[in-house]
């Protein structure tokens, strides 16, 4: 196991507060990994969006981070509702977040196609009433 | 990494190794070894918060003493506008002016007024720059240190133009050269600083190659000395202050934002409040702000701690004093300055990179990993180190061991204790 960092997260549901907590605790350890800071602010930016996307429609879930020197892959899994279609969730502008969400300033959608533009690779595997996957992968 | 000299150091006698320090740096720069604190120079940013909860003292600023008047043909004091929040009853700036001049400075330039100039400057360029949006404010040593050791996605967003303690040194010393005809060299300008921040930045600036000020003296020395002068210029003070409110609102947080007449910004204070802004910052959370000012210290300037008088006092008093003044005294047309934006550039310094290269980087931070999950958690710092993920680091790095941690030790010990006694019952048997 020596090849791999392997770290796992859990997000809780509906707590806003703490979403943001384990993009910040990757983000620190890729800092003392020396990777270049372009990437850094992709995983940043790719695994909060992630989180808060838990957070809003899953009732949280689980992250699992792996790191190797070539390649950063976040696994985002959840037990929440699936996403209906996934074409149309991936559009920009596109949200099915609730006004409670919304009035906090959540929910622009903008969280699918933001974690698509900031990863060199992006898996949704998804059905309705069993839960979603995502699998994000940024090369280092 | 340039050499870098820090303004914070500690009293060897007064420490006595204990923990309030080592738990409470922003960037875990401190260490207990051999019962004594100690601070490592490539992660301290001169926040002065070590300053702040020593319980014992232990923990000191370097600055110059007032004595350094005397090592000019001339000189000038820069009064930092945190400085006029420190008197009671204080109803005009210009009575301070004129009790500094009596403490036998030839002449006084107020940072505020320099800072009346950055903020007009500040404003066309905020507008004229929507790229970098939000542009953070780069008046506070500290936090640019912060960034530069930590945010390296944020270096493009620095505010690119001088502090007005830079700014202030120039004109100054311009001013002085003019009235004196002494070369420039003769002349010493002298800040009143509330931080040893400044201190720091003085002896390594940021944004300039060399920074125009030549001694940094701490407010709290001024203020023992300056009350009977103010005593003395109260009945007949000089004309001196042209600062207005924009200048004096610089030392308290939002003061700075509140002269960029825009309500598109962020203010924060307080070193934990500035990390959590700059974290979200960093995962692009408030992209539509046009402005963040952030302030290492409590309440703004007024928080730091070569202050006398409580930041949120001072604060107060700052607010009553500026009531009735002007919006500001100072604007660019009316003075001349020569460059008022950074002559060098700010550069991303991964001090907190674990190895020499990303491989080996890696292996350690795998190590780290692994080890901070043997640790029990508690991070009690009894090994000397803040956190048990931090004992970690140092064991990778070579400066610390796993018996370090009491409760590995304890485990070793009791291993052997039970060794001994099966060993010893064997031997009866």
């Amino acid at each position: 196991m020596n090849d791999r960092i392997v770290l796992t997260y859990h997000v809780s549901p509906e707590d806003f507060t703490r979403a943001g907590e384990a993009s910040s605790d990757v983000k620190n350890k890729l800092k003392q990994m020396g990777v270049s800071p372009s990437a850094v602010r992709k995983v940043a930016i790719a695994m909060y969006e992630g989180e808060i996307n838990m957070v809003i429609h899953a009732n949280g879930g689980d992250i699992t981070v792996e790191i190797t020197p070539e390649k950063i892959v976040m696994i985002l899994k959840d037990v929440g509702p699936g996403i209906a279609d996934v074409e149309k969730a991936m559009q920009e502008g596109y949200s099915t977040a609730p006004d409670h969400v919304r009035s906090l300033g959540f929910g622009a959608g903008m969280g699918l196609p933001n974690m698509k533009n900031y990863t060199d690779d992006i898996q949704i595997d998804t059905k309705l009433g069993v839960g979603t996957t995502v699998t994000m992968t940024i090369n280092l | 990494m340039e050499a870098y000299t820090h303004s914070v150091y500690l009293d060897n006698d007064l420490c006595t190794g204990c923990t309030n320090c080592l738990k409470q740096c922003p960037t875990g720069a401190i260490r207990v070894r051999d019962g004594k604190a100690h601070i490592n120079g490539k992660f301290c940013i001169d926040c002065g918060k070590c300053i702040k909860v020593c319980t014992h003292h232990a923990k000191l600023s370097t600055f110059d003493s007032l004595n350094i008047i005397n090592d000019y043909e001339y000189t000038v004091a820069l009064p930092a506008p945190a400085l006029f929040g420190q008197f009671n009853n204080l109803e005009d700036v210009n009575i301070v002016l004129t009790a500094l001049i009596l403490m036998g400075f030839d002449a006084v330039y107020e940072v505020g007024s320099a800072a009346e100039l950055v903020s007009e400057q500040t404003r066309s360029y905020v507008k004229a720059h929507p790229e970098q949006w939000p542009l953070i404010s780069t008046a506070c040593p500290t936090v640019v240190r912060l960034i530069r050791v930590l945010f390296p996605n944020l270096i493009e967003h620095l505010l690119p133009i001088k502090a007005p303690i830079e700014l202030a040194a120039e004109i100054a010393r311009r001013k002085a050269v003019e009235k004196t005809g002494l070369p420039p060299e003769k002349i010493g300008i002298i800040f009143i600083s509330p931080c040893p921040s400044k201190v720091s930045y003085v002896r390594n600036p940021l944004g300039v190659d060399q920074s125009a000020v030549d001694g940094v003296v701490a407010i709290r020395d001024v203020y023992k000395q300056i009350l009977p002068y103010m005593k003395q210029a109260e009945n007949d003070p000089m004309e001196l202050s042209d600062t207005g409110k924009i200048g004096i609102g610089w030392s308290i947080s939002g003061g700075e934002s509140g002269g960029l007449l825009s309500d598109s910004y962020l203010a924060a204070d307080g070193i934990t409040n500035v990390q959590k802004v700059l974290e979200d910052l960093e995962d692009q959370k408030f992209e539509t702000l046009e402005f963040i000012e952030l302030n290492a210290c409590t309440g703004g300037c007024v928080g730091g701690v070569l202050n006398v008088e409580n930041p949120y006092v001072a604060k107060t008093k700052i607010k009553r004093l500026r009531k009735y003044m002007t919006v500001a005294g100072n604007h660019l047309e009316d003075v001349p300055v020569e460059n008022l934006f950074w002559t060098h550039e700010v550069e991303y310094e991964p001090v907190f990179r674990l190895g020499t290269n990303m491989l080996e980087s890696f292996a350690m931070l795998n190590t780290v990993e692994r080890l901070t999950a043997k640790f029990p958690g508690l991070d009690c710092g009894a090994c000397g180190s803040p956190s048990c993920k931090a004992l970690a680091e140092d064991i990778v790095r070579g400066d610390a061991e796993e018996t370090d941690c009491i409760y590995i030790m304890k485990q070793q010990l009791n291993q052997m204790y039970h060794d001994m006694e099966a060993n010893i019952k064997s031997k009866k048997s």
